[in-house]
């Protein structure tokens, strides 16, 4: 069940399969809606090719012709047919671009779109375990390189090889044996170049990866920058972001150095072989075998192998960075969700405000690296309109408990059941809908406050914001220079740590959920807040099933029973009152004495 | 004539758009059919907001500016500088191999020329000597690409290594305002994606720009020499060809000023969503955050679309005056060899010339084209290096009394965050407080009565705006940044954990400390147990921020950390508000033996954290209300301490 995603391999371990053209193949589905522009670029690539050397050929006729015969009215018509192809060349290169333009961009988009959306898709432990620099190098990265790559290299490939091919036929027609002693003394060039490719392959993978690392350090340096200047480590993080930069260098420089190899070695030889041409064609002529002109002929042709052989070396750098660029790509694209619809989806009777009953049925949870259980053969019942508060030690596992009931972690033994249903045979939209939950982090998008509550639910009507507002006693939206339209978050207003965390309990009360989980919900409360708070709270709370995480009293109170989570079991339910009469444990994590010394004392008896 | 360009550029960029979006519209719809959401602009989630935001989003009137700011190109020319030499070197190499790669037509024409009849008599030594020296030449133009190759790869690469450096230590250098004002997802994408553009310049063929410019500058001098009336008449295309490259310029600059823009909210959008994806899964917001990004990204294809269709001219504009000026030499050569007045070779040769005259112009445009891109992103760049930090470090900074005692005053402190407002917003109003050493603070007040902009002041993450805050008798902007940080240490709600180890994030703060350091710091803070009992330990990995650990658990390293570094000074910003009551006890107990000999202010809204200060501080709307010990301030009558107290009895049940 918990394979699937925990199974995936980490970022940056690599090491594993050598990417392949075959990795560029299966972006066919998002290159098929284009197929009709990549085959016109083709066929336009080729008719520009076509035109560009009849352009020597209407020269050559003029000198030739009028030229020569000093008739300079003759000259015109073909005047005329060059600026003709002129300007012909010019436009089927425009419009070649301008497909290439829309297709390239649009599949670009297209891929962008699909892997984010993926991505949103993907459970929480995906995440905990991704650096997101890994995956933002892919969305900017890996797909330009891919979308080069598209709209410019395949075409130029298709074209190259063509020509090449064309060039060595001709040769061979033009002297059968020449031409074929030039096509096996080349051979050497096609084994060099397989051998350097695949080099270039893991080294472009391996750049790839460490452009990756860097922008995952450039993050972290950037989110945690009040802690680095809280404890001037400004050096510190120079050095790594310096260290992580250096292997970046280092491995692009291995890059560079295989290309400028391969490609020295795609330049010279040719010049060698027709060093070597030159040399025995002109024996064969001073021997008879062959002709002046055709000696010329073939060696003409032969020159006009350069370009596209030093274009082909260019070229397959940029199709191993393509086939470095789809692989890391694939391998998130690849990843499925273990934490998905089910084929068919169990519905939830009844109306959509009636309170549920949640169950926790031998729960049981393990992180996927762990060697123990988090939570181990838990039992919970919770009656429709009930409030269990939920109190354990720093680690007992509550916040694993909550992300259980709304399936951002999948239980890996027992079941959480909403009105008898297994969480898991819900759609994750209904479960979703069911269940509202309030993080202990109370966490802001840069939107609009508005947007902020109602997040999945845009159409949220005005009346429920304001009650939800109303709940969580965040009025102060209300003061706010734009109110509800006032962008808050990092790019917007920034609003204190109680303020974020009403206008969470907001977006959690929102529409009524019929299951309410609230993790800690009032801690960075002050006293005259909380109570306010907890007053609006406790009209919510009867008309819904809730779970309350709990560290205080105060928040204790608002629970009609309360359970205590202890070394991942529920070990006592019952009322505060009767848990403090006769819980030890729980008398100590709840009892807050007033007198410091008190406190001390207490804290020594549990040691 | 500048009048009517910059006319032009004014409507037509607009135009433009609006009709590559028309297309757009029409192809996506025929392939992507109904399944996607459709994209919702900007406008409608984003909310509005005023702040000055970080000089990044230029005002309209900067938009149109066609110019690229001299700062970009300074800054190149900043980053080049230290390799100059090797640029020169590189540039010797290329004349080399140009001169190797171009004496192979020669050499063969020779041998067909002297070779062949020397062969035919039977002496094959001319020949055998021109295959050597063809063989030769290509052998070292060979190696002399190959070491341009590798050359030009090292420079980029240091270029690069320098540049991105540079933005790092800057950008960490920069205030925590700047921050707050700038927003992470923007450093990160002028770090990133930014810097990439300059990578791609540099990856760009050099060789093939050099070699380019090479050829142009040594065929312009032979057609010259061959016949100055038919190379003036070639060189005259050479006007239009400028004209086409100013036009590009000034539309490619303000569009590819547009790509960065839009690609920097992409990476916003982006960040947040994966940051805050168990608040996005949980309530079911990615169909909209869908139609959000669909909104981004296009915006983001369009503004490439406008770049690459700009290219798209530009480019085949330059094949066309190339061809339209080789038709024009042939017609008017042709005619004066008709006529007789040239000599048939001469024309020859001149269109042979053209051929590579014209052919490299266009590498020479895409370099222009990587050119442009790339000083966009500099100039963003460029904005960033520009910036000073708003506490800067002092330059001859003043050294702290040793062992520094820990005493703060605030001397008539007077705070805004925003003194340039129109009509600031004061948060502290001539604040005179001291502090002694050792002495235990807690800060109490309502939200905003600005408790946490005292503890950033005693921080340095901003400055007074008026008067002076001292540790030691010492004004904090004459403190070292080592001293100053050495001294005081503020830890926060949040808990920030790096990636890395438990052991990892405690040593962060002080590196130095060995492991049985690092696990007494954890012990002192009560976090040991639940770290031992984490799958490896203190070396378990916390994973991206901390994503497993709750937030209790990140506090209490947090603490750890905190205590590890032995400040002087320590600031308890709301650090314990997740801790049950047991571990914050703990906490206490071992802040009571920690802060003995240290000063401390504690911020909470818990007063069990108050109980163990010497003195509660109760502020209101930037001032302080009431100064006591706790059991004095209880004790008044009628006293806002006192009435939080019964209220917080209260809530104890």
């Amino acid at each position: 069940m918990a394979a699937g995603a925990n199974d995936a391999s980490a970022p940056g371990s690599h090491a594993g399969a050598h990417a392949s053209v075959r990795d560029l193949a299966r972006l066919w589905p998002w290159l098929r809606p284009y197929r009709g522009y990549l085959i016109f670029m083709l066929v336009i690539a080729t008719l520009a090719m076509v035109v560009q050397s009849v352009l020597p050929i209407i020269t050559a006729a003029l000198i030739d012709g009028p030229i020569a015969r000093h008739d300079t009215s003759g000259m015109y018509p073909l005047i005329g047919l060059a600026l003709l192809f002129g300007v012909l060349e010019a436009v089927l290169f425009g419009i070649r671009r301008r497909a290439m333009n829309i297709s390239s961009l649009a599949i670009e988009t297209d891929l962008r779109r699909d892997f984010y959306q993926h991505l949103q898709r993907l459970p929480v432990s995906f995440h905990d375990r991704w650096p997101s620099g890994q995956l933002l190098s892919r969305v900017t990265t890996d797909l330009s390189t891919l979308r080069r790559f598209v709209g410019f290299m395949a075409v130029f490939i298709v074209a190259n090889l063509a020509v090449i091919v064309v060039v060595l036929v001709l040769l061979v027609r033009l002297q059968p044996m020449l031409g074929l002693a030039v096509i096996v003394v080349m051979l050497p060039l096609a084994f060099a170049t397989r051998l350097y490719e695949r080099r270039y392959n893991i080294e472009a993978r391996r750049a790839q990866d460490l452009t990756g690392d860097l922008a995952t350090g450039v993050e972290e340096s950037v989110l945690g920058i009040r802690v680095v200047k809280s404890f001037g480590r400004r050096g510190q993080l120079l050095r790594n972001f310096t260290g992580d930069a250096s292997r970046l260098r280092e491995a692009e420089l291995s890059k560079n150095r295989t290309l400028a190899t391969l490609w020295t070695i795609i330049g010279t030889y040719p010049q060698l072989v027709l060093a070597g041409v030159t040399c025995f064609g002109v024996l064969a002529v001073a021997h008879g075998s062959l002709s002046k002109g055709d000696l010329v002929a073939f060696i003409t042709l032969q020159l006009r192998l350069n370009w596209p052989l030093m274009a082909m070396g260019w070229l397959i750098a940029g199709t191993e960075e393509a086939v470095a660029a789809s692989a890391r790509l694939f391998e998130v694209l690849d990843t499925a969700s273990d934490i998905t619809d089910p084929v068919e989806p169990a519905r939830l009777a009844g109306p959509a405000n009636r309170p549920a009953r949640l169950q926790f049925d031998h729960v049981s949870f393990r992180f996927a690296d762990a060697g123990a259980d988090t939570l181990h053969d838990l039992e919970l019942d919770i009656a429709p309109g009930e409030t269990m508060a939920l109190v354990g030690p720093t680690g007992s596992g509550k916040t694993v408990l909550t992300s259980l009931v709304s399936r951002l972690h999948d239980v890996t033994g027992g079941a959480v059941r909403i009105d008898g249903v297994r969480v898991g045979q819900l759609s994750l939209l209904e479960l979703r809908r069911t269940v509202s939950t309030a993080f202990e982090e109370a966490t802001l998008f840069s939107a609009s406050v508005r947007e902020n509550l109602s997040l999945g639910r845009p159409e949220a009507t005005d009346d429920e914001i304001a009650e939800a507002i109303e709940i969580a006693q965040a009025g102060f939206v209300h003061e706010l220079p734009y109110g509800l339209e006032t962008r808050v978050g990092e790019q917007g207003l920034s609003l204190s740590g109680g303020q974020r965390q009403r206008l969470a309990l907001a977006r959690a009360v929102l529409g009524r959920p019929r299951v309410l989980v609230l993790d800690d919900p009032l801690s960075a409360l002050d006293v005259h807040t909380e109570a306010q708070v907890e007053r609006a709270l406790r009209r919510v709370l009867g008309a819904t099933t809730a779970l309350v995480v709990a560290h205080r009293a105060s928040t204790v109170l608002l629970a009609d029973r309360v359970a205590l989570l202890d070394g991942g079991r529920i070990t006592a339910v019952g009322t505060h009152s009767e848990l403090m009469a006769s819980n030890p444990a729980y008398r100590n994590l709840l009892s807050q004495e007033v007198r410091p010394d008190a406190c001390l004392d207490a804290n020594e008896a549990r040691v | 004539m500048s009048t009517e360009l910059s006319g032009e550029q004014a409507a037509d960029p607009a135009l433009e758009r609006a009709s590559a979006q028309a297309l757009d519209q029409t192809s996506a719809q025929a392939v992507e059919g109904a399944e996607q959401p459709p994209a919702v602009p900007v406008g409608q989630w984003h909310g509005r907001y005023d702040r000055r935001e970080a000089e990044d989003e230029p005002a309209p009137a900067a938009l149109s500016r066609p110019r690229l700011d001299t700062e970009a190109r300074q800054l190149l020319l900043e980053l080049i500088r230290p390799y100059r030499r090797q640029v020169i070197i590189l540039l010797i190499v290329v004349i080399g191999q140009v001169v190797a790669t171009m004496a192979a037509p020669l050499l063969i024409g020779m041998a067909i020329d002297h070779g062949l009849p020397d062969a035919i008599d039977g002496n094959y030594r001319t020949l055998l000597q021109l295959t050597a020296a063809l063989g030769t030449a290509a052998a070292l133009a060979g190696l002399l690409q190959a070491v341009f190759l590798r050359r030009t790869g090292v420079v980029g690469q240091a270029i690069l290594f320098d540049l991105r450096r540079r933005v790092f230590d800057h950008t960490q250098r920069l205030s925590v305002s700047w921050h707050e004002r700038f927003t992470s997802g923007k450093v990160i994408s002028r770090l990133t994606s930014d810097v990439d553009t300059l990578r791609e310049l540099l990856d760009s063929s050099l060789d093939g720009l050099l070699l380019a410019l090479l050829n142009i500058v040594v065929i312009t001098v032979l057609m010259l020499v061959l016949d100055p009336w038919l190379a003036l008449l070639a060189l005259a295309a050479m006007i239009p060809l400028f004209l086409l490259f100013r036009w590009f310029s000034a539309r490619s600059t303000v569009a590819f000023r547009r790509t960065r823009e839009t690609v920097a909210l992409l990476i916003v959008q982006f960040v947040e969503t994966f940051n805050g994806i168990r608040a996005v899964q949980a309530f079911r917001r990615e169909p909209r955050n869908d139609a959000i990004f669909e909104g981004l990204n296009t915006s983001y294809r369009d503004a490439n679309r406008t770049v690459f269709d700009l290219h798209a001219i530009f480019i085949p504009g330059v094949t066309l005056i190339g061809n339209v000026a080789t038709v024009t030499v042939l017609f008017v050569g042709g005619y004066r060899v008709a006529e007789g007045g040239l000599a048939l070779g001469v024309l020859t040769a001149f269109l042979l010339y053209l051929r590579e005259f014209y052919g490299p112009m266009e590498d020479v445009a895409i370099f222009f084209n990587s050119l442009q891109s790339a000083t966009a992103a500099l100039e963003k760049l460029a904005l960033v290096l520009a910036e000073q930090p708003e506490v800067p470090e002092a330059a001859s900074p003043v050294p702290l009394p040793r062992p520094t005692a820990g005493e703060i005053r605030f001397e008539s402190v007077e705070f805004s965050y925003d003194p340039t407002a129109e009509r600031p917003r004061t948060v502290l109003h001539a604040l005179d407080l001291c502090i002694d050493s050792g002495q235990t603070v807690a800060l109490v007040g309502a939200t905003g009565a600005g408790k946490t902009t005292i503890a950033k002041l005693i921080s340095r993450f901003y400055d007074p705006t008026e008067g002076r805050v001292r540790l030691d008798g010492v004004p904090l902007d004459e403190l070292s940044d080592s001293d100053l940080r050495g001294a005081v240490v503020m830890i926060t709600q949040d808990g920030f954990l790096f990636s890395g180890s438990v052991a990892d994030n405690i040593a962060f703060g002080r590196p130095a400390a060995t492991r049985a350091e690092i696990e007494e710091a954890a012990r002192a803070v009560g976090a040991e147990e639940f770290i031992r009992r984490l799958p490896a330990g203190f070396d378990t990995d916390v994973r991206k921020r901390g994503g497993r650990l709750s937030a209790g658990q990140r506090q209490l390293i947090a603490f750890a950390r905190a205590f590890l570094a032995d400040p002087a000074v320590l600031i308890l910003d709301e650090a314990t508000s997740s801790l049950d009551i047991p571990t914050e006890r703990a906490v206490q107990r071992a802040l009571r033996t920690v802060l003995h000999g240290r000063t401390a202010l504690i911020i909470a809204h818990r007063l069990s954290t108050v109980e163990i200060a010497d003195r509660v501080l109760v502020l209101d709307a930037g001032r302080v209300v009431e100064d006591g010990t706790p059991a004095d301030l209880i004790a008044t009558v009628d006293g806002r301490y006192a009435a939080l107290h019964t209220a917080w009895l209260d809530s104890l049940v």
